[in-house]
């Protein structure tokens, strides 16, 4: 009852002093399936499985990554697990596989997690952003303004936020934009061509462990073969005899002894970046080392505590995916903000004839 | 009392009355009001940015926006968003829990992650609740509509300003 005297009045109230707004069109096409946000993604991904995987548009050497790891170990199981555990223990193939499927599941985790991409703003929100910094200076030029920056302090420390041009955002302290997947990653470490992915603040851990167990198995399955060959070549028989009784241990060991330097450089530089709270990013930018110097520059995120940097950075808590993938596009609800300006305006009139009508009534 | 259309005051003064009763009945007018505005249009939009002093972590600004200023209290939207900053902290907090669930999620190379839900999500859902709850109780009554962040990719606290119905009524 009470609803229905506040509607019909309502309605006489608005309708003398301006015209309406039209009211919400109604959807009169048929319904569209409707589309889930990966589909209209902007960003250069690729995405599987109805947006349940993410990969980035070049996968890069992934798959020789994956074939090199399959191949090496499916040799060194074949090949290598019988004599050594013949003569050895059996525990080797045990922790080989172990540390088979640790390397192949960490790799598929870091190549098909979202490494912790930032959405692209709102179109709301960039006139907002736009608004606010075109307000002080209020100049129109026909180029390009140079970069926009704020400064923000954290710890002590000056730090820069650029302006994303693309994602039309300021981007928060160690975001950076990648350019081949044409996204805002948090926290972004590198693009790595060989997970063909971006290592960023989501998939970081899962990377870390694929090369720290990279380096163990390449190191073992490195060690292993050496044992079955130096065992082979005893009792007078020679390298050459071993080489030709077993040449698939030839082949692992060329792959193994050229891995196995890289792989473990890479896992000593990732453990000194991770005790030190430091991304590739910065520590190749020099942000924090005081490259200019400047010698009160520290790197304002670390805890002071390697044990404490190690844990953050590893075993603290796994951010959401900010993107959403497998959510349902949202209606087409851009059509009440259009008459943003003829509401405010309405809204003001109805104020001053209100104001008018009861004064005089 | 004629209902002429050239007496708009009249009508208002009934309509005052009847926003009165309807507002003595709390219960019904809140409901209402959250449905009332998914008809109104909408004015503007507010934009709370976030705050980077501590870090990283997601905080959001607690400065009063100015475009807020005469549809609610000062005290009443600093509360709001302080408590979605407590419950963000509680989300990324460092301890046991955290630890305890990183090792152990590295311990199974990462597979829980697909069958377990994580204490952050946990918590995101706790503060989707709590922001339905802030819109039902003091933000729709008032023309207004808080935004969960999350859909907004964790960038900012978007409150949409609706046109102000209750004008009359004032």
């Amino acid at each position: 009852m009470k609803n229905l005297d506040y509607q019909q009045i309502d309605p006489q109230a608005l309708a003398t002093p301006t015209p309406t707004p039209p009211p919400r069109p109604l959807p009169e096409h048929k319904p569209r399936r409707a589309r889930r946000k990966w589909e209209v993604f902007p960003g250069k991904n690729r995405f599987c499985c109805d947006g349940r995987v993410i990969v980035a548009r070049q996968c890069g050497v992934l798959p020789l990554t994956l074939g090199l790891i399959v191949l090496t170990s499916g040799l060194f199981f074949i090949f290598d697990c019988p004599f050594l555990v013949e003569h050895l223990t059996g525990c080797i193939p045990v922790i080989g596989g172990v540390l088979f499927v640790f390397v192949i599941i960490s790799l598929l985790q870091t190549s098909f997690t979202d490494p912790g991409i930032l959405p692209r703003a709102t179109p709301e929100e960039a006139a907002d952003i736009e608004k606010q910094i075109d307000n002080p200076t209020g100049s129109s030029s026909s180029y390009r303004p140079p970069p926009r920056t704020k400064e923000v302090v954290i710890n002590q420390q000056v730090v820069k936020l650029k302006y994303c041009f693309t994602c039309k955002i300021f981007r928060p302290p160690r975001t950076s934009h990648c350019s081949l997947c044409d996204n805002c990653v948090e926290r972004f470490d590198h693009h790595c061509p060989w997970v063909g992915n971006c290592v960023g603040k989501r998939n970081y851990r899962f990377f870390y462990t694929f090369i720290v167990s990279l380096s163990f198995l390449t190191a073992f399955i490195f060690g292993c073969v050496t044992t079955h060959l130096a065992l082979r070549s005893q009792g007078g028989n020679g390298l050459v005899f071993a080489l030709q009784a077993s040449p698939a241990s030839a082949l692992e060991l060329v792959v193994c002894f050229f891995s196995v330097w890289s792989i473990l450089g890479l896992s000593g530089f990732h453990t000194y970046l991770v005790a030190t709270n430091l991304t590739t990013n910065e520590d190749i930018k020099g942000s924090w080392s005081g490259k200019s110097g400047n010698e009160d520059v520290g790197n304002p995120y670390s805890y002071n505590s390697i044990t404490k940097n190690c844990c953050s950075v590893l075993c603290g808590p796994m951010p959401p995916s900010l993107i959403d993938r497998r959510g349902f596009v949202p209606s087409d609800d851009s059509v009440q903000t259009s008459p943003v300006e003829i509401e405010l305006s309405a809204a003001k009139n109805d104020t001053n004839m209100v104001g008018r009508a009861v004064t005089s009534g | 009392m004629s209902k002429v259309k050239g007496s708009p005051g009249l009508c208002f003064v009934e309509d005052r009355r009847s926003n009165n009763r309807k507002r003595s009945s709390s219960a019904m007018a809140e409901t209402h009001s959250l449905q009332d505005l998914r008809q109104a249009a909408v004015t503007s939009k507010v934009f709370v940015q976030r705050d980077y002093t501590s870090g990283t972590i997601c905080k959001f600004q607690t400065k009063f926006p100015a475009e807020l200023e005469s549809r609610m209290d000062k005290q009443q939207f600093e509360e709001t968003i302080q408590t979605l900053n407590n419950l963000y902290a509680e989300a990324e907090k460092l301890g046991g829990r955290s630890y305890l669930e990183g090792c152990l999620a590295c311990l199974t190379a990462y597979t829980i992650f697909l069958c377990m839900e994580t204490h952050y999500e946990k918590v995101l859902k706790k503060i989707a609740k709590y922001i339905q709850e802030q819109n039902e109780k003091i933000y729709a009554p008032l023309g207004l509509l808080l935004t969960d962040p999350i859909e907004r990719g964790l960038r900012v606290v978007e409150i949409t300003i609706f046109e102000d119905r209750s004008i009359g009524s004032r």
